[in-house]
């Protein structure tokens, strides 16, 4: 079947839902989302839920501070009829060595510049946020009350149904296979169905998978994904008002609104590629870790481990706009495994652009061309 | 075709998180027509036994209200570990690992 579109989105997950909505708010007519498998199957639905403001480069805590002022009242202003579960229990980053704490001095500096109420703590205080916290080996920790946790799940649900009603046509199982040129202007798009759908505009928020959307325009994009392996916990008893992160153990830990713990680590050694199964020694890596840093864990059962990917770019920081040889096609791409906790302004920014509306916020330096001109600012803080 | 049931809407379908059938129901009206899609957005079959308990009776509910067969009916990955196990177990195989023989 061939139809035609103002704006056709690739992946439903968080990005694309609140890309298609954005727009659809902003009186776009004819949205098509396209999602290969069924909404948040990917990694926004694999994440780990946390929303932070701490971030060590200006963008990302500029891109940060505008998304967590927006997901205090998102449910309201999506009409949602559930719970996207919003809590600011906040985020309580640990130092062990000197680099480190170093580096949270200048990360909290630049956060207090930019108007978030982060701050350098002691350990003793440190213990007061987190009563059940090891003291041992620990040089400080930085905290921001206003951090937090937010459900992907259900956000992308009150994303998907708000830009519904408001005439997104939601496709799911519906994988894209080419993108051509027509003219000057339109482009079209295959489903694998054979359908096509004509349009002036191809919106690419396709997360682990972006690079292969944009081979299918014959655009190679500087992203790659990576495993991240990450497990849940039954639910207990609340215990843990914050996030507590650590980049010396690679270590990410939460209790969410539910009262399981959901937490995960990095691997500095994990290759490039799309696996996305489980191993036995992350479940032992992050048992031995997390009970290290939190002893009282020791008590609390896994019930289910899983992971997914992060999209990474070079600074690790998105990658937002058009690409200069071919107008019409805009990235929301290479968030580098914040893309959940970014969505609220990656979707109001993209509809922004697309509709020629001046952007809530200079992001011209996250344009695709700076890798290419090596213009380069490296975010410090990613686990 | 659907079948007669017997299960009144407040029956709980997933015992470990608190699921009734009614809210299943609603999400499969709304087009959430693949356990996939219910276990995202209610968490039925997330809790403790990992869907052990309401697995059938989900796709037996999307069966009835889509009319397709449950064979045809794609199934939620199986995810480890099988049965609830405790962190500070994990922690305890990995310090007698890494103090024996070693890796």
């Amino acid at each position: 079947m061939r139809s035609t579109a103002d704006v056709v989105v690739i992946g439903g997950g968080v990005n694309g839902t609140a890309v298609a909505y954005n727009l659809a708010v902003r009186g776009c007519r004819k949205v098509v989302l396209l999602e290969k498998g069924t909404l948040a199957c990917g990694s926004t639905g694999r994440c780990g839920a946390g929303v932070r403001m701490q971030w060590g480069t200006e963008m990302n805590c500029r891109l940060a501070r505008e998304s967590i002022a927006r997901f205090e009242t998102l449910g309201q202003e999506l009409g949602f009829d559930g719970d996207i579960e919003f809590k600011q229990g906040g985020y309580l980053m640990l130092a062990y060595h000197e680099r480190q704490w170093e580096q949270f001095g200048k990360n909290v500096a630049l956060q207090n510049r930019l108007g978030i109420p982060s701050r350098l703590v002691a350990p003793d205080e440190a213990r007061r946020i987190v009563p059940h916290l090891s003291l041992e080996g620990l040089l400080g920790a930085t905290f921001c009350p206003k951090d937090g946790h937010v459900n992907p799940f259900k956000t992308v649900q009150a994303y998907a149904e708000a830009g519904a009603r408001l005439g997104v046509a939601i496709r799911k199982f519906a994988e894209v296979t080419g993108i051509t040129r027509t003219t000057v202007r339109l482009k079209r798009v295959a489903l694998a169905n054979g359908d096509e759908i004509e349009t002036p505009v191809v919106v690419n928020t396709a997360g682990p998978y972006s690079r292969q959307v944009g081979r299918l325009a014959g655009v190679e994009l500087p992203v790659h994904s990576e495993r991240h392996q990450i497990l849940v916990t039954e639910p207990v008893a609340p215990l843990q008002g914050p996030m507590v992160m650590s980049f010396a153990h690679g270590l990410y830990c939460q209790q969410t609104p539910h009262g399981s713990f959901v937490m995960g680590l990095g691997d500095p050694h994990e290759p490039k590629g799309f696996d996305i199964g489980h191993s036995w020694s992350f479940l032992e890596d992050v048992a031995a870790k997390v009970t290290q840093v939190m002893p009282i864990l020791k008590e609390v059962r896994v019930v289910r481990q899983w992971s997914g990917l992060y999209n990474m770019t070079e600074d690790a920081q998105p990658i937002l706009g058009q690409v200069p040889e071919f107008p019409g096609f805009f990235q929301a791409i290479g968030f580098s495994g914040h893309g959940f906790m970014l969505a609220p302004i990656t979707g109001i920014l993209l509809a922004e652009m697309i509709l020629g509306l001046g952007t809530s916020l200079d992001v011209s330096m996250l344009n695709l061309e700076r890798f290419s001109r090596g213009e380069l600012i490296r975010e410090p803080s990613v686990v | 075709m659907p079948k007669k049931r017997r299960e009144s809407p407040e029956t709980i379908i997933c015992r470990c998180e608190d699921i009734t059938v009614e809210e299943v129901r609603e999400l499969i009206a709304r087009g959430y027509d693949t356990p996939d899609e219910i276990k995202r957005f209610s968490r039925c079959g997330m809790g403790q036994c990992q869907g052990r308990t309401c697995r059938l009776l989900l796709l037996g509910e999307i069966a009835a209200a889509t009319g397709k067969s449950i064979e045809d009916i794609p199934m939620s990955t199986f995810r480890p570990p099988t049965k609830p196990v405790k962190l500070g177990l994990l922690a305890e195989a990995r310090m007698r690992r890494e103090g024996g023989e070693g890796e």
